[in-house]
């Protein structure tokens, strides 16, 4: 694998860096890449805007942050206002539609991770890991196998099964989107933006 | 006289060239012969004994002794030793500073010192002012005093080292002036034994700089003084507010029971152990990881 | 449970595995690296952006018999640290600008009583509290000069995971062998930048202790001149009394004012650091040798230098990095040969020109010196340092 960017972003407190570090770790330990990962610091990481990227390659990585991602995923507005512009052409944009309402473009992958995590699941906080899943089923960046071992293996202890079943949420989430089903209607409308479908 | 020279045959070294740096009258010699005293009376070894000082004319003390010796820099005496102390609890480790160098340079060490509570024995000799470089006020240098920065009459108010090192948690506090010479080393005595932090105040005299500037005699109307004003902190106790006014308590003015660093340490070691082996059984079902 | 310094990890039964890669963060990396060299004391104060040290330090240290402690403030932690190390522990602070200033003056007496220790600055930009959470290189020369007087020093720069843990251990091997604070460089983005990392066996690391005295304690001369300059060093409480003194000092430690011993003494200093720059100066390069244009650069900017080098020469411009390891001494001489070969020299730098004006100086021929400065709180990308490339 050539030099492969992923940029994840939202906000503080929803978990971007540990799913960063979550990601870096199924690459590098688990899918044996070498792996950068980076993360906005600062202020940021206190809540307000927060940002994780992990470069991935089959070689030694020379700048360990993203040049211009292959992937990014973003977790709310804000986000996907800052961070869609340096996009690499034809890269992948992933958005949680629970936050995200206005598309930069018709390409983005809108699904809604929050929802998911509130309704499916009964707790928010593992968003990250639903979106972790969507991601790693539609970029294939990692194999799902591999990505369930670091998260069952960085998660606090009781909450495996939680984040096992939020993984498959998510996955569940992209491989209805990849069939082209109709996204699973939650009960909440969704906002002003439609979803977009490909 | 004989017991005197036995002990300065034994404990000053003899390959340091003297004279030593004070003046003639100084109260440093008195505290360094109490603490020898004192030191030879517990019985510990040279080999463990280590003496640290900070900077000034007290801060000159340990090189003329035969113990391992540290001059560290200005206030921070109390950090090395906290160092020394933790690495080698074994060691006996003996902090010697002035009245500037521990509570206004280093008066931040001083208090966190006593409320870590590592076995250290602190002796800070009050002398009222920076001698080494000159004679200005220091922390502990009465209202209205005089000093070559205080022409006018000091306007800041001291610090009472003693009450100060009780209120900041020290195990042990006890105080007194080098006119009663073996008090003083009774005091360092009690300090060493004592099992956590010591700190003994040595109110002494400075005739060159601070007596001479405010006209309070020579060495010996220096001492007369301290004997004077000095009250045993037993007969301090029946006094009223007014009769102790200008006095100075000496004894021992605190010596409690406290929970020791070093022994606090071990727990957070035993600790830190017992959780690690719980988290190597916990993954050595699975056999990696 | 209890092991002795520098045992194996325990394994519990379990059979001796291949040691396994881990995701590491710079900041781990460095107190993986100073537990490998056999560091069992830490004292600090939190400050950002090297307070992982102290937290990893804090939860490492205890079950490996070792001392963490959390001190008042900078001058207390580097004075603890400087008290352990004298009584036979390898010791350690981490900290960055402010508390990196505060350290400076205990930092001369380490150097003057010649007592080993690894100082951690993790640089923040700005004077005073300036950016505390962004990257920056501006403390290069505080590093060198921040300590009053003359005096010699060992600063090291790591620029990833791996600098991290052997650039650690290497300090205190560095420290031990030269009886000498060591101080480590680091960066916003080098310490918190995570990659994958095998913690090597530490069988296989080499690891250099401070010499002691071999002669009968009455024989002893604490700061006696030796062949490789080092005096061997007595431990506090093992039967070699001596004094310690950041005065100027005579072979016994004796504080001197006689010219002829200061002389002595001061120049020994110098001489020990300057006869073993084989061993101190460390100088990574990729592409120099037929280099048309050099890079030089050190620390985080040095990864996107890195980058910019292979990206110009796709570009067919024969480009090449040396990547200082080693700041101070600077290793003029290791650059020396590389210089009149190419037709200009790039500096890259999160500062005002910290490196460029000693890469100037040493400088002898004729070649080009260009500094590229970014001092935004930002990391100077491949890019900006690629386009500027272009232009040499």
């Amino acid at each position: 694998m050539a030099r492969y960017e992923v940029r994840l972003s939202g906000s503080g407190g929803q978990g971007i860096i540990v799913a960063g570090i979550i990601l870096a770790e199924a690459a590098g330990i688990y899918e044996g890449k070498e792996v950068c990962q980076t993360q906005a610091y600062g202020p940021e990481a206190r809540g307000g805007a927060s940002k994780a990227e992990v470069v991935i390659s089959d070689a030694e990585i020379d700048y360990p942050k993203a040049i211009q991602p292959d992937v990014l995923l973003a977790m709310n507005q804000k986000a996907c206002d800052t961070y869609a512009h340096d996009l690499k052409p034809g890269g992948l944009l992933v958005v949680d539609s629970t936050l995200v309402h206005d598309l930069p473009s018709r390409q983005a992958i809108a699904l809604p991770f929050t929802k998911i995590a509130r309704q499916e699941l009964g707790k928010e906080m593992v968003a990250n890991i639903v979106a972790l899943g969507a991601l790693a089923k539609i970029a294939g960046v990692v194999s799902l196998g591999n990505l369930e071992k670091a998260v069952l293996a960085r998660v606090p202890p009781g909450t495996e099964e939680l984040n096992r079943r939020a993984l498959a949420a998510g996955v569940a989430a992209a491989q209805d989107f990849l069939r082209g089903k109709v996204l699973r209607c939650l009960d909440e409308p969704l906002g002003t933006t439609e979803e977009t479908m490909l | 006289m004989a017991e005197t020279t036995k002990l300065i045959y034994k404990y000053l070294r003899h390959d340091k060239k003297f004279p030593h740096v004070w003046c003639p009258g100084c109260g440093n010699g008195i505290v360094l012969g109490a603490l020898i005293r004192a030191i030879d009376r517990t019985g510990y070894g040279k080999d463990d004994i280590v003496l640290v000082s900070g900077i000034g004319c007290a801060g000159r003390m340990p090189v003329y002794v035969d113990f391992h010796t540290l001059h560290t820099t200005h206030g921070r005496a109390l950090t090395f030793a906290t160092g020394i102390k933790l690495a080698k609890p074994r060691l006996q480790v003996i902090v010697i500073m002035g009245d500037g160098d521990a509570t206004a340079i280093g008066g931040n060490h001083f208090i966190h010192a006593a409320r870590r509570n590592l076995n250290l024995t602190a002796i800070i000799v009050n002398n009222n002012t920076y001698g080494m470089t000159g004679g200005q006020y220091s922390p502990t240098s009465p209202y209205g005093s005089l000093a070559t920065t205080a022409l006018y009459g000091n306007i800041e108010h001291p610090f009472a080292i003693a009450d100060l090192a009780v209120t900041a948690g020290a195990a042990f506090v006890g105080r007194s002036t080098v006119f009663h010479a073996n008090l003083l080393d009774q005091l360092i005595e009690q300090g060493m034994q004592k099992r956590g932090f010591a700190v003994i105040e040595a109110v002494s005299h400075c005739p060159t700089l601070y007596g001479r500037k405010n006209k309070l005699g020579g060495p010996v109307e220096m001492l007369l003084w301290q004997k004077e004003v000095a009250v045993r902190v037993e007969k301090a106790q029946k006094m009223s507010e007014a009769e102790l006014a200008g006095k100075i308590t000496i004894g021992v003015l605190a010596d409690r029971e406290l929970p020791i660093y070093t022994q606090e340490l071990k727990k957070i070691r035993e600790a830190a152990k017992a959780q690690a082996a719980a988290k190597d059984r916990a993954k050595s079902p699975h056999g990696c990881e | 449970m209890a092991r002795a310094v520098g045992e194996a990890e325990p394994t519990m039964g379990e059979k001796q595995t291949v040691a396994k890669p881990q995701l590491l963060q710079g900041n781990e990396a460095i107190v993986e690296g100073a537990l490998a060299a056999g560091c069992r004391f830490f004292a600090g104060y939190p400050i950002t952006p090297a307070t992982e040290i102290s937290e990893v330090m804090s939860a490492r240290l205890p079950a490996l018999d070792g001392t963490f402690i959390q001190m008042e403030d900078e001058i207390a932690s580097l004075g603890a640290v400087i008290g352990a190390s004298l009584a036979g522990v390898k010791s350690m602070t981490a900290t960055s600008g402010p508390g990196f200033s505060l350290m400076q003056e205990n930092l001369g007496l380490a150097c003057a009583a010649e007592v080993p220790c690894v100082i951690v600055n993790v640089m923040r930009g700005g004077p005073s509290t300036g950016l505390p959470t962004n990257v920056s290189q501006e403390d290069v020369m505080q590093a060198r000069w921040g300590t009053h007087g003359d005096h010699p020093i060992i600063v090291l720069a790591v620029s990833n995971v791996w600098d991290c843990f052997h650039l650690t251990v290497k300090a205190f091997n560095l420290s031990e062998a030269y009886r000498t604070p060591v101080i480590i460089l680091s960066d916003e983005i080098v310490s918190h930048t995570r990659e994958k990392f095998v913690v090597p066996d530490p069988a296989s690391l080499t690891l250099v202790n401070r010499e002691t005295p071999e002669v009968p304690p009455e024989w002893y001369i604490p700061y006696e001149d030796t062949p490789h300059g080092v005096p061997a060093m007595g431990i506090f409480g093992d039967g070699y009394r001596y004094h310690v003194t950041g005065l100027i000092h005579d072979v016994r430690g004796f504080p001197t004012q006689q010219p002829e011993e200061i002389t002595a003494f001061r120049q020994r200093l110098f001489r020990k650091i300057q006869q073993h720059l084989d061993d101190i100066q460390l100088l990574e390069t990729e592409s120099a040798d037929d280099a048309q244009v050099l890079v030089v650069a050190y620390g985080s900017v040095a990864r996107s230098a890195r980058r910019a080098v292979r990206e110009a020469r796709l570009q067919g411009l024969r480009a090449g990095l040396l990547q200082l390891q080693t700041l101070w001494p600077f290793p003029g001489r290791l650059l020396a040969p590389y210089l009149p070969q190419v037709r200009a020299v790039l500096v890259p730098e999160l500062n005002f020109g910290q490196v460029y004006r000693e890469v100037l100086r040493v400088n002898q021929g004729e070649t080009r010196v260009e500094l590229l400065s970014r001092i935004d709180g930002n990391l100077l990308t491949p890019g900006e340092i690629l386009a500027k490339l272009l232009t040499l």
